[in-house]
């Protein structure tokens, strides 16, 4: 089951480098992949904090080194957000002119890398699924990339590239920290041991530290963010949204799967610096995207500013906390594809982002108006919609560690500077929703031709999901509690 | 069942009978002679599957030996070679350009006879546990590398390769004698083993580790590494890519095999183990740093071949056996894959990555061959190449040489540019040229096979890793 969902987009990528036509296998396959995301989530049981539908193929006996596949509530949430964004990005794709073949092979692939890291259970395979999409990503950018494409495309696969070999290092010392007799790399097995307290704690500080750094590459945390705006400027838009919206999250479901459960001590001795970068996206990359003039640029610091959100979640370490953090992932991903796919449709129409040459879009494109001021009020996180539930449980979560009546320590404080990026993202967002749709429309944009209509359908998916964690978000944090609540248990102690 | 050595004399004899068909029937297609001497060698790569057991030391078996490491090279030095032999018939056309004789196929014969015998040498080295007899074999190997390396004499680049891989090669061979005295000076034993017991049981320590590090110069130039790798991108250069391929592979191997085997018995020494860390570190920066502004593919390729040695010193340092092993495979498959690469697309144009540009338009086929090649010299995940570093790191953090895991973790993102490079005029710019390139039917299944390979070993290493035991 779990073994198809990766195989699926792989095998579509196959046939369709062989010659098949790329468009309409790209979107059977999506679709294909959505069905039996969906048909997973019923049979998902969810009651345990086991991992379901577990299958393994030993690979080496030496290492305990198996192909082991399996599913909780966290990764389930990841995997139906993969088939969502990937289902959208084909369908905003549309008709490229070069070499479409390659073009969907290089989304597909993208997908199969993000899926088969959510839901592999062993370090090995989580880590090698991930990396295997740097190849496609470079070429995505720098095939079909836009503006300075090339500088890019080698900035983030060189940044991409060290980070995950940071965090390579950081994995296979965790490997040899634990007792040879305990010495696994299945993720299960790794926190029975780290439950029993087989990780010495000045090895967990230097472990947590090189985790921290290496996810935090992949993830743009302050001060590692300077690819993230650049790549998803340069990017063709359905790469964008696949990137930001999925692939980005690997990083912040590694360190909540591996990181945070297996070495409690280490998230305690680093939080203090944690939160200085997290405010550092927060603040400082938050003002940063206000003074942006481009639509993709400023998207791009976004998406760099919301991460800050996700790694207070995490800093909480409580489960609240660390569920908003979950979830925030999910409604992040939805909302930042929602806004690459309409800005790659704004750019399609008008032949620009710079948002001193836009206005008035509203009145030629008001379906791509009002998406986007969905897409937006979602993304400032009002009310009603997914990133609000998720960024209300990121704040009291981190509100309440260590809360005392008396006086306020440093998680209150961080979680009050944190306020003021929803104030921040306010700002920019809806500057950029006046500057595009709102204001006369500018006559060479009114004279030039109509654009292919907008599609419906994964706009629809992708607004309705949000919408519905967004009311209903207990189903979800049902969902993902059981398997966040070891971690938040040890490293509460 | 065989004794071991019948393999050696086999591959000798295979050449010798060889040169012998090449001088006499004049008549015969040169191409025969190459299918011939891949045919003979497989025989022999059978044959080191039914080797008998070698009976306890005394007499021969104190220079020679026929364990699991040896029995190992020896497969490695024979499926290094066939890959060469079958790289040398796509580069017939370019050999018989520069080698003026009385017939159009002057010299192609040689040229084809020649490597059996570095790999009798290769083969040879694999099995020697005596200084006599590992420099006899290393001047085996040597002295066929200097006639291949020179072998198109019309072409200067060819000569002026041939010439400073003489000189080199002499002065270091001169170093490896020299090492090889003041070891036997100390200790009285030329036996590996001997000199080992020799060493533990306490000899003049500064006369013995002067020896040592004369014997790691040597040695340091057959792998390439840092400080003895000046003549390693000339020389690459122009020889013949076939031939560069067996240098940079084979070469290479038989190196670290002997590297392995000579450090033995110094290696719980404190100061060899400091002198071999600072070579590594060298080795890496350099050999990282220097391959990141090439332009021509064959240099690329030879700077990249310095910055694997780098990666094989930490797993020497960490005395990883078998991460090495798996390492030296990986590198065979994903060396050999881009030489053969290159030995097809060179014959369009030139050895420059610019001729590379908008490969995957000409030749979807080949441009996918050298993805699949370049990812893993760079060491992206389900290739070879990514569980050799993943190994050798883990074996150096074992060690507890973090340090030096984390100057190879590094380097490895320089090792992203500039492979990718290729990627980048494979699959981004626009074709020099809009002729399709044809490769042979033969060249095609060996490429294909080498692709599976590469990704089989990616997903799962075992077959490697096992083989040594």
């Amino acid at each position: 089951m779990l073994l198809f969902l990766i195989l699926c987009p792989i095998v579509a990528a196959i046939v369709i480098l062989a010659g098949a036509p790329a468009r309409i296998t790209a979107m059977c396959a999506a679709t294909i992949e959505l069905l039996a995301v969906i048909v997973l989530l019923v049979l998902f049981v969810g009651s345990s904090r086991n991992f379901e539908f577990v299958s393994s193929l030993p690979i080496n006996s030496d290492w305990r080194l198996n192909f082991t596949l399996g599913v909780d509530g966290l990764s389930l949430l990841m995997v139906m957000l993969t088939a969502l964004v990937l289902f959208a990005a084909i369908w905003f794709a549309g008709t490229i002119a070069n070499r479409p073949n390659a073009f969907y092979a290089c989304l597909l692939l993208i997908a199969a890398g993000a899926l088969g890291a959510f839901l592999s259970l062993d370090l090995f395979f989580f880590y090698a699924f991930h990396e295997l999409a740097l190849i496609p990503t470079f070429l995505l950018i720098g095939i079909w990339g836009s503006g300075n494409r090339y500088a890019a495309a080698w900035k983030i696969t060189i940044y991409l590239a060290t980070g995950s070999f940071i965090l390579l290092l950081g994995l296979i010392l965790l490997y040899r920290s634990v007792p040879e007799a305990a010495r696994t790399l299945d993720i299960r097995g790794l926190q029975t041991a780290a439950r029993a307290g087989a990780i010495a704690s000045g090895a967990q500080n230097n472990i947590f530290i090189l985790l921290l750094i290496g996810f935090g590459i992949l993830i743009s945390l302050f001060p590692f963010h300077s690819w993230a705006p650049e790549a998803y400027a340069s990017a063709p838009a359905p790469a964008a949204m696949l990137h930001a919206g999925v692939l980005k999250k690997f990083g912040l479901y590694g360190l909540l799967r591996v990181a945070l459960p297996l070495l409690p001590d280490g998230a305690q001795h680093w939080s203090t610096l944690l939160i200085v970068l997290l405010l550092g996206n927060i603040i400082y990359v938050g003002l940063v995207t206000i003074a942006q003039k481009r639509l993709d640029w400023l998207l791009g610091y976004s998406s760099v500013m919301h991460m800050g959100y996700v790694f207070l979640g995490l800093a909480a370490t409580n489960v609240i906390g660390t569920a908003g953090a979950a979830i925030l992932m999910f409604a992040h991903g939805l909302s930042i594809a929602l806004l690459f796919g309409i800005a790659g449709e704004v750019r399609r129409r008008t032949g620009t982002l710079v948002l001193g040459e836009l206005g008035g879009l509203a009145k030629v494109m008001p379906f791509a108006g009002l998406v986007f001021g969905i897409a937006t009020f979602a993304a400032i996180g009002l009310p009603g919609f997914a990133n609000f539930s998720a960024e209300i449980m990121v704040f009291f979560g981190a509100f309440s560690r260590g809360a005392d009546m008396q006086r306020f320590h440093m998680f209150q404080i961080a979680t009050l500077l944190a306020l003021w990026g929803v104030v921040i993202s306010a700002v920019y967002m809806l500057r950029a929703y006046r500057a595009v749709f709102m204001g006369p429309l500018r006559a060479t944009i009114a004279q030039s031709p109509l654009a292919t209509p907008i599609p419906r359908l994964p706009v629809v998916l992708l607004v309705g999901f949000s919408l519905w964690v967004g009311f209903f978000p207990q189903r979800f944090v049902k969902l993902v509690a059981p398997s966040l609540k070891p971690a938040a248990t040890l490293a509460q102690k | 069942m065989i004794s071991a050595p019948v393999l050696e004399f086999a591959t000798v004899g295979l050449g010798l009978l060889l040169l012998l068909i090449e001088a006499f029937a004049t008549t015969l297609p040169r191409r025969t002679i190459a299918f011939a001497g891949i045919l003979g060698l497989l025989a022999v790569f059978v044959a080191t599957f039914f080797v008998a057991t070698p009976p306890p030391n005394g007499g021969f078996w104190n220079f020679y030996t026929a364990d699991p490491l040896a029995l190992f090279f020896k497969r490695f030095a024979i499926i290094t070679t066939i890959l060469v032999l079958l790289m040398m018939i796509d580069y017939a056309p370019v050999v018989r350009a520069f080698v003026h004789g009385a017939t159009t196929e002057a010299g192609v014969g040689e040229f084809y006879a020649l490597p059996i015998f570095t790999c009798a040498g290769l083969m040879w080295m694999a099995s020697a546990i005596d200084f006599i007899m590992i420099f006899v074999s290393l001047e085996l190997v040597t002295v066929s590398f200097y006639v291949l390396v020179g072998f198109m004499r019309r072409n200067a680049a060819s000569l002026e390769a041939g010439v400073k891989y003489l000189i080199l090669s002499a002065v270091s061979t001169g170093f490896l004698v020299y090492g090889i005295t003041w070891i036997f000076g100390v200790t009285g034993e030329t036996n590996l083993a001997r000199v080992a017991s020799a060493v533990i049981a306490g000899v003049d320590r500064g006369p013995a580790l002067f020896g040592m590090a004369l014997v790691l110069v040597a040695l340091g130039f057959k792998i390439a590494a840092v400080p003895f790798q000046i003549w390693v991108p000339d020389v690459y250069q122009g020889a013949p890519t076939p031939v560069t391929a067996f240098l940079s592979v084979g070469s290479k191997a038989a190196g670290f095999v002997v590297l392995l085997r000579v450090l033995a018995p110094f290696f719980m020494l404190p100061e060899v183990q400091r002198l071999l860390v600072g070579i590594a570190v060298l080795t890496l920066i350099y050999g990282n740093l220097a391959a990141l502004p090439q332009n021509n593919l064959k240099r690329l390729l030879a700077y990249s071949s310095i910055a694997h040695a780098g990666y094989l010193l930490i797993g020497v340092v960490a005395f990883a056996g078998n991460a090495i092993a798996f390492y030296l495979v990986a590198y065979l498959l994903m060396t050999i894959l881009s030489f053969a690469v290159l030995v097809v697309v060179s014959q369009t144009g030139g050895d420059s990555i610019e001729n590379f540009d908008g490969l995957s338009r000409r030749s979807p086929f080949l441009a996918f061959a050298m993805l699949i090649a370049m990812a893993s010299l760079a060491g992206v995940p389900f290739t070879a190449g990514f569980f050799g570093k993943f190994f050798v790191f883990d074996a150096a953090i074992r060690q507890h040489h973090i340090a030096l895991a984390a100057i190879g973790v590094i380097t490895v993102a320089c090792g992203f540019y500039y492979y990718f490079k290729v990627v980048r005029a494979m699959y981004w710019e626009a074709p020099v040229a809009n002729t399709a390139i044809p490769v042979s039917a033969l060249t095609r299944v060996a490429m294909v096979a080498l692709m599976i390979a590469i990704v089989v070993l990616g997903v799962y290493p075992t077959p490697v890793l096992n083989a040594l035991r």
